[in-house]
């Protein structure tokens, strides 16, 4: 951090366990954190937090990338973002029917926990994944609404 | 002479098992690479693990974990991975054989844990009781759900002082031509995090990172993500070296049947040339004769 020069442009990964989803650089980075959403842009000072569900964006000069995670942790330095996700999902990967599926599961299981005495805190966070999914598979084709109005008024 | 009949049947048959074994390696060699991918992409994620969970580790004071506390080892519990199929070569015999020989070269009291159809078969019919079983995890690609439930089975096993340590024994990919058996100490984490001095010299220098929670609870949950992620790693390794060696297994037998073939054919022709010059003489002496 002795630079006296800040950095314009991130260096973002997303890894999952299961592989490294995102590899690119970015200018703003937006991550569900565990005390709110967190925008990091370049320059940012180190921080360690942790993520809940919840919808992941990054953006490139002009277009944004969504991305549903279902918690996990990121690291953030100066001139990088690293996420360690649990797990991972781009907008245009969502299999919209089964998150709809998966929520009106979590929703059913909660009903259940409500008047016995299961646990509902699994049932609590599958919710919050589902709904983090279906609200990023929302976002679908906006990253192209977005280039062309930045193009009609630039 | 053996009759031309049996032998066209012998070649027959044998042609069909060369069929199937020429069929399995090719689905093998297809998942493989699969499995290596899968290798090659899990590391990313552990390694930024490990560094972040370094640095967060340093950063607390006396990290205090059930996972971390070290005690005396008395009870080990065994952690077996093994296929779900055969025809893999030596791959399951080395990795039982390994156990069996960890099994009685340790004094402590030994409990079983089996992933994997084969070793589970070994030791239900050689009636040692096992912790508990898993099978039909590496029939797909292996799925980090499974890391995720074996490792919190493993955890509470650990946390509530059934066992002083987990050990796993699986085969380590190391090449397409070999595998390795390897014994590695998953439980406790604290000689991990310590252990790797070599590792943490070539590490950059410690960041100071302005943290959202505090560390500790922090290293709280990062804790069991990384052993979640050591045992996908033994999982994974294991997936991809069976592949490995069912690959190579049955080219093998597929070039063996080659063999066979030729050899037989060869005889095939000899018994039916034989056959041929033998009726000739019959006919010709039967002419003379006249």
């Amino acid at each position: 951090m002795a630079d006296d020069v800040l950095p314009t442009r991130l260096q973002f990964e997303l890894a999952t366990p299961e592989r490294l989803l995102v590899r690119d650089w970015a200018v703003a980075v937006s991550v569900p954190g565990r005390e709110g959403y967190l925008g990091i842009l370049p320059g940012h000072a180190p921080l360690l937090s942790e993520l809940k569900p919840g919808e992941l964006t990054y953006t490139q000069d002009g277009s944004t990338h969504y991305l549903a995670v279902g918690g996990g942790f990121v690291e953030v330095l100066p001139d990088r973002v690293t996420v360690l996700a649990d797990t991972a999902e781009r907008a245009e990967e969502i299999d919209l029917p089964r998150a709809q599926q998966a929520r009106r599961r979590a929703e059913d299981e909660l009903k259940k926990s409500a008047d016995a005495t299961v646990d509902g805190e699994p049932a609590q966070a599958a919710l919050a994944r589902a709904m983090a999914r279906l609200a990023v598979a929302a976002r679908r084709g906006e990253t192209r609404k977005e280039e062309q109005r930045r193009i009609a008024q630039p | 002479m053996p009759n031309v009949l049996d032998l066209r049947r012998r070649i027959r048959t044998i042609r069909n098992t060369q069929q199937i074994t020429r069929a399995m390696k090719m689905v093998a060699a297809a998942r493989l690479r699969r499995a290596q991918e899968a290798v090659m992409s899990r590391r990313p994620y552990s390694d930024r693990m490990l560094s972040v969970l370094r640095s967060v580790a340093a950063r607390v004071e006396q990290p205090s974990h059930p996972l971390l506390v070290e005690r005396p080892v008395q009870r080990i519990l065994l952690v077996l991975v093994t296929s779900d199929r055969g025809l893999c070569g030596a791959f399951n015999s080395n990795a039982i054989r390994a156990a069996q020989y960890y099994r009685a070269h340790h004094g402590e009291q030994i409990s079983l844990l089996a992933v994997g159809r084969k070793g589970r078969d070994f030791f239900r019919r050689h009636k040692v009781a096992m912790v508990s079983e898993h099978v039909d995890w590496f029939l797909r690609p292996v799925q980090w759900a499974h890391a995720r439930s074996l490792a919190n089975e493993i955890a509470a096993l650990y946390a509530d002082e059934s066992v002083d340590a987990v050990d796993f024994i699986y085969n380590e990919f190391k090449s397409m031509l070999s595998q390795r058996v390897r014994v590695e100490r998953i439980l406790p984490v604290k000689a991990v995090i310590r252990g790797s001095a070599a590792v943490a010299a070539q590490e950059p220098p410690r960041v100071d990172y302005i943290y959202e929670e505090p560390p500790a609870e922090l290293f709280r949950t990062l804790l069991p993500r990384y052993v979640e992620s050591q045992v996908y790693r033994a999982l994974v390794e294991s997936q991809a070296a069976e592949l490995a060696a069912r690959m190579t297994a049955m080219d093998a037998a597929t070039n063996n049947a080659g063999e066979l073939i030729d050899t037989l054919t060869l005889n095939l022709n000899r018994a039916r040339q034989a056959a041929i010059t033998k009726e000739i003489i019959e006919i010709v002496s039967g002419a003379a004769a006249q």
